[in-house]
């Protein structure tokens, strides 16, 4: 039978966004797949040289919006380290557990569009119904349910707001025991997703390094590497926690990836209720930047998805010189075609999905 | 595919103290004045300079001798009379970052692909020449990846104007300040 291509997006309901995923296939198998990005391309890196270092958080919220504040930490984190100024202590685990909140939030919403790209409606409820919790918690805090605006140069914008702990706490009792005794009925132990999910978009740990994927999708190969441990920032040094990785053999199918990103949803509820015992009650939260800055700051951070990295060159006016964005996507697409390879077609929406696409931090 | 199952990387997951200082021992035996300069910026990380033509020597040996198998970044960087061509190069096994800066003239904006070592870097390359003009020699596909395949620019460069009018103006800016 003759190859040919063809076109999954710019608008299809695999995408998430607006990309285009080229398939070529013989029969039913795919034999090359190309992606096409672009489509949301903002110029971010471009309009932030004009802005001044706060006033780019706003932008960086945007990049994604299901994960706004690990971006827009990352940023500050950078700039930060150019500047030569650390938050105080109480910030810290403030942003600690504001980037774990978000984190479960991001991943609850992946859920939430993986399990319609398998036909799963119920999963879509249920995600988004305990994302809501999470939300609520986050607007709590920041006054928003997306795109919070909240990191600051230095610091958070606002403290804590009264009763916070109580309220944290019984939100995730009451999170954790889905996880435990409801999540599991309709995910790990429904045959129909485990067929769908186990054994299509594999991928060698060494090729996955090669190719830059990285957070979630590289633990699932079975490599230990998490950020948080490997180049601790902000107070994660202090909190114990264990990186979720795969380590059951036949790595690096979608339903490892589900796997190591359902079982974070676990381990970051855990990091916020260390975070809410371990911070001190009061104190600063936030130091005051300086104005201008000169030389380079570059800042690693686990993202929800991977490595978000920042570099910001400064040439001593009060904007950035240059902003480079890593998105941890970005580098995940390089390699979809070596995921989809070999594959059918009707699995290329589990592989990926499970891979956690956002358009808006991979087109910048 | 093989039938030998490649073996997966023994990765701790946690950084080993005071690695900096080792590998910046070892890069400068390699290549001592090869280095322009060379400096630990603070715990895990460190920067060097090197010239363009001593990239793909000092990238080979970071990646095979010294295990630096992860490629973050690629950036590319106008500073008005030269470019920069920034890598950030980041090891597993300890948790170390280089940051590899190769000098390029600006009238001959060419450096050499090292999608041959980290295939990570296609699509960072790419972004490079689409966003910034500097063309990556061997790359196996250097075509534009986030602008449409007719634009003519190359907009990070400096100079590429920005219509800062109708954006963003500092209050110094409108005292007719730069």
């Amino acid at each position: 039978m003759p190859e040919f291509w063809i076109n999954m997006g710019p608008q299809h309901p695999m995408t998430h966004g607006l990309w285009n995923m080229k398939v070529k296939v013989d029969g039913e198998t795919i034999t090359d797949a190309k992606p096409e990005i672009g489509y949301l391309h903002r110029g971010y890196e471009k309009i932030m040289e004009v802005r001044e270092f706060q006033k780019n958080v706003v932008l960086t919220d945007r990049l994604c919006y299901v994960s706004s504040i690990t971006w827009s930490h990352a940023y500050c984190l950078a700039v930060e380290k150019m500047m030569g100024i650390e938050t105080p202590e109480r910030g810290q685990w403030i942003r600690v557990i504001a980037l774990e909140l978000q984190r479960v939030a991001s991943h609850l919403m992946w859920l939430a569009s993986y399990g319609p790209d398998l036909g799963l409606l119920t999963g879509l409820l249920w995600c988004l119904r305990e994302r809501e919790l999470f939300l609520d918690l986050i607007q709590l805090m920041s006054g928003a349910r997306m795109n919070q605006n909240y990191p600051r140069v230095g610091g958070v914008r606002n403290d804590l707001p009264e009763n916070f702990e109580a309220m944290c706490k019984r939100s995730i009792e009451h999170f954790l025991e889905k996880v435990k005794n409801e999540y599991p009925q309709i995910f790990q132990e429904s045959k129909v997703f485990r067929m769908r999910t186990e054994g299509v978009g594999t991928i060698s740990a060494a090729d996955a390094i090669n190719w830059g994927v990285t957070g979630p999708n590289l633990r699932a190969c079975g490599v230990n590497v998490d950020l948080r441990r490997l180049d601790p920032y902000e107070t994660y040094e202090e909190i114990d926690f264990e990186p979720q990785v795969w380590h059951d053999g036949g790595a690096g199918d979608s339903y490892a990836r589900f796997e190591c990103r359902f079982n974070e949803l676990n381990e970051s509820c855990k990091i916020i209720l260390q975070a809410l015992e371990k911070m001190p009650k009061t104190g600063p939260y936030r130091v005051k930047p300086p104005r201008r800055a000169e030389g380079e700051g570059y800042a690693k951070t686990e993202d929800s998805r991977g490595e978000a990295l920042f570099f910001v060159i400064g040439d001593g006016d009060d904007r950035p010189y240059r902003v480079k964005i890593r998105s941890p996507v970005f580098c995940t697409m390089a390699a979809t075609p070596q995921l989809l390879r070999g594959n059918k077609l009707a699995d290329v929406v589990s592989i990926l999905g499970s891979v956690d696409v956002c358009v808006g931090e991979m087109d910048k | 595919m093989s039938a030998v199952a490649q073996p997966v990387p023994e990765v701790t997951g946690r950084p080993v103290p005071l690695i900096e200082k080792e590998v910046l021992g070892s890069l400068k035996a390699a290549f001592g004045s090869k280095l322009t300069d060379g400096k630990v910026l603070r715990p895990r990380h460190l920067a060097v300079s090197i010239d363009r033509k001593d990239l793909i020597p000092v990238c080979t040996y970071l990646k095979n001798t010294l295990g630096f198998e992860h490629l973050s970044c690629v950036t590319a960087v106008d500073w008005k009379d030269h470019f920069d061509s920034i890598y950030h190069i980041e090891n597993y096994y300890n948790g170390c970052m280089v940051q590899v800066t190769a000098l390029i003239p600006y009238d001959d904006p060419k450096i050499a692909s090292v999608t041959g070592l980290w295939r990570a870097a296609n699509f960072h390359e790419r972004e490079a020449w689409d966003l910034m003009g500097v063309e990556y020699e061997g790359h196996p596909n250097l075509e534009r990846i986030l602008l449409p395949t007719d634009f003519k620019f190359h907009p990070l460069r400096k100079d590429f104007a920005q219509e800062v009018d109708r954006q963003y103006i500092t209050r110094r800016k409108l005292r007719g300040g730069t």
